[in-house]
């Protein structure tokens, strides 16, 4: 809708008075406004990414935001910060441990919210309501005891206490968004599936999961980056170097105090969000639509 | 929890098949009754496993010394004796913690309101702007943004640096015992887009002829917002402020990167969960970190009850409030 034009023409009292909001002095100076506020929001990021392209030099030097000297540098000597692994292991097992959560988190979740979305049993709405105190409960809590468990199972230092609760829908969060999702899917949809001969499981399959398709993305690519960016849970179960992820080898950057090592620190940083950034610019909408309806509808 | 309940009601306020299982045949009922246990068996079983399996093990635990080598041993209520009485470091990450929630929460929620209605307009490049405010609650739990906030407020670093331009003194937040909390203050806050973009949400269904019918009777902007935005947005406001409390207590990353793990300087950013892990994974005291566990899930357990107990006093659940 453009501002200019519906400001330039004469309307109503009523009409006039929506408007003033849009005469384009205001649309402007609001538009300033919102720009200004949106950088000091993102001055952080940028400050990311102008210090690792910034020679150590002028890193303890200048505090401009942008490099006067561009270098790369920082890339590699941050890459080969700790001896005897690079941080291509911390992605890779990074990587690793997140695709793994995806799959379980989609597989056991939508299973569980079909149940409580579509499904008649006894029991159904208990279940329910202790499914979502779940979502409320502080994970710290179980910390303490699974870890203790999972060393019985010989768990401790591989990936499995981190990858396994997955695939028994234990982020409870997205079960919940699902099950928001597929309420709002007519029911007259597997009605007419059932009569044509299809049971709860061939429903499922070929009727409900193709419809509930962009929860699941949302939640593929939430689950993703949550994984991707978890810290605690890692932090806990891997003790070997090389079975370190990403935050875990980014954290090891704290040791090496003073403004020199910010390069190579900034530079992986950059590298670690690099996913994240990815998945915002190609599913902000979604994301934030996600993020706005799961909570609205809660 | 009552909670529980209100959600409860909800989800079973939609249309159940059983009304409709008269039209089909009995068998069909069966095959559902089944099915739905099947498809929640991977939930079922995980939840047994993986939260009340270890929930009653950790009530177990904080009743014992146990140090994973030698198994538990039974000591009663000393663990949680010794917490509130011969603790000081106890006692001081529960200040901590609590000084965290209570300045997070309003400041972060305010923020988030206040740009949601600078938002809520049609204007071009809306679209734009919410999803670069929403960008840091995607980042903002990383290492990664720890880290920046870390070089950000140190000794020469960026914020530092610029205040002192202003004639400012030069501080290194991240080493000064009064600063580093409020470091780690402000980081929470920088992720207000989060429940920014539900109270966008919010806004947008406010029927505009509320906002009519009091400039008919010639209300200012404050009692606009006052006696229409406020009443119309409060079951928005009440999740938005549970939700932050809770995710509050459970802060971690920023505290122990910032830190180095320490929860210094001289203990100012030790939160409880820092703490709870410090006692756990670096003393190995079991039983003391399992007490401090049950301890947190009490807490956050009463304040929740509270908060819904509160809540009926200002929720204001009208027509279409809570759609």
């Amino acid at each position: 809708m453009s501002s200019r034009t519906a400001a330039a023409l004469p309307g109503p009292p009523a009409a006039a008075r929506r408007n003033a909001g849009r005469r384009p002095g205001r649309t402007v100076l609001w538009h300033v406004g919102v720009v200004v506020i949106v950088l000091v929001v993102i001055y952080p990021v940028i400050w990311m990414l102008g210090t690792s392209f910034k020679p150590a030099t002028e890193i303890v030097t200048s505090n401009r935001p942008w490099p006067l000297h561009w270098t790369l540098q920082n890339f590699p000597d941050g890459w080969h910060a700790n001896p005897g692994v690079t941080f291509g292991r911390f992605f890779l097992n990074s990587l690793f441990i997140s695709v793994l959560a995806v799959v379980g988190t989609l597989l056991s979740c939508s299973f569980a919210a079909y149940a409580f979305s579509r499904l008649e049993f006894r029991g159904r709405s208990v279940l329910f309501a202790g499914m979502v105190v779940t979502i409320l409960l502080p994970y710290h809590v179980l910390i303490v005891p699974q870890y203790a468990i999972f060393k019985q199972f010989g768990w401790i230092n591989t990936d499995l206490p981190i990858v396994a609760p997955k695939f028994l829908a234990t982020e409870a969060f997205f079960i919940f968004l699902m099950v928001q999702f597929m309420r709002g899917i007519p029911r007259e949809i597997d009605e007419a599936a059932r009569i044509d001969g299809c049971g709860p499981y061939r429903t499922f399959l070929y009727i409900l999961l193709p419809l509930t398709r962009p929860a699941l993305i949302t939640s593929a690519i939430f689950s993703f980056i949550w994984t991707w960016n978890d810290f605690f849970t890692q932090l806990v179960y891997l003790n070997d170097t090389d079975r370190f992820t990403v935050p875990i080898g980014l954290s090891l950057f704290v040791d090496q105090t003073g403004a020199t090592s910010y390069g190579p620190m900034m530079a992986m940083s950059i590298l670690a969000l690099l996913p994240v950034f990815l998945f915002f610019l190609a599913f902000q909408r979604l994301l934030v639509d996600g993020a706005t309806s799961s909570g609205l509808k809660g | 929890m009552s909670s529980t309940a209100r959600l409860d009601k909800r989800a079973s306020a939609s249309p159940t098949p059983a009304t409709r299982e008269h039209r089909t045949n009995r068998k069909q009922g069966f095959a559902d009754r089944t099915a739905g246990y099947v498809f929640l068996l991977p939930w079922l079983a995980g939840i047994a496993i993986f939260t009340i399996g270890p929930l009653v093990y950790s009530l177990y635990l904080s009743f014992t010394n146990y140090d994973l080598l030698q198994s538990p041993k039974w000591v009663g209520f000393a663990n949680y004796h010794q917490m509130f009485t011969a603790d000081p470091r106890f006692m001081h990450s529960v200040r901590v913690t609590l000084i965290y929630v209570v300045v997070v929460t309003p400041v972060k929620l305010a923020l988030a309101l206040g740009v949601a209605m600078l938002l809520n307009r049609k204007r071009r490049g809306i679209g734009v702007y919410r999803s670069l405010f929403y960008l840091p609650s995607l980042l903002g739990t990383s290492v990664a943004v720890a880290l920046v906030w870390r070089s950000l407020f140190s000794q020469g670093g960026a914020v530092s640096d610029g205040l002192a331009s202003l004639g400012l003194p030069k501080t290194d937040f991240i080493n000064d015992p009064s600063w580093a909390l409020p470091a780690i203050i402000l980081l929470a806050c920088w992720q207000f887009g989060a429940p920014m973009v539900i109270f966008l949400a919010g806004l947008k269904q406010i029927p505009s002829e509320l906002y009519d019918a009091v400039d008919v009777d010639g209300a200012n902007k404050w009692e606009r917002f006052r006696h229409i935005t406020l009443p119309m947005l409060s079951p928005v406001i009440f999740f938005n402020v549970l939700l932050e409390t809770i995710n509050s207590f459970q802060a971690f990353t920023p505290a122990f990167v910032i830190s180095g793990g320490t929860g210094g300087p001289a203990d100012s950013t030790l939160f409880y969960t820092l703490y709870l892990y410090q006692k756990g994974f670096t003393d190995f005291q079991f039983g003391y970190a399992s007490a401090m566990a049950w301890v947190l899930l009490a807490a956050v357990a009463v304040l929740t009850a509270l908060m819904f107990r509160v809540s009926r006093v200002w929720v204001f659940y009208g027509d279409g409030g809570n759609r």
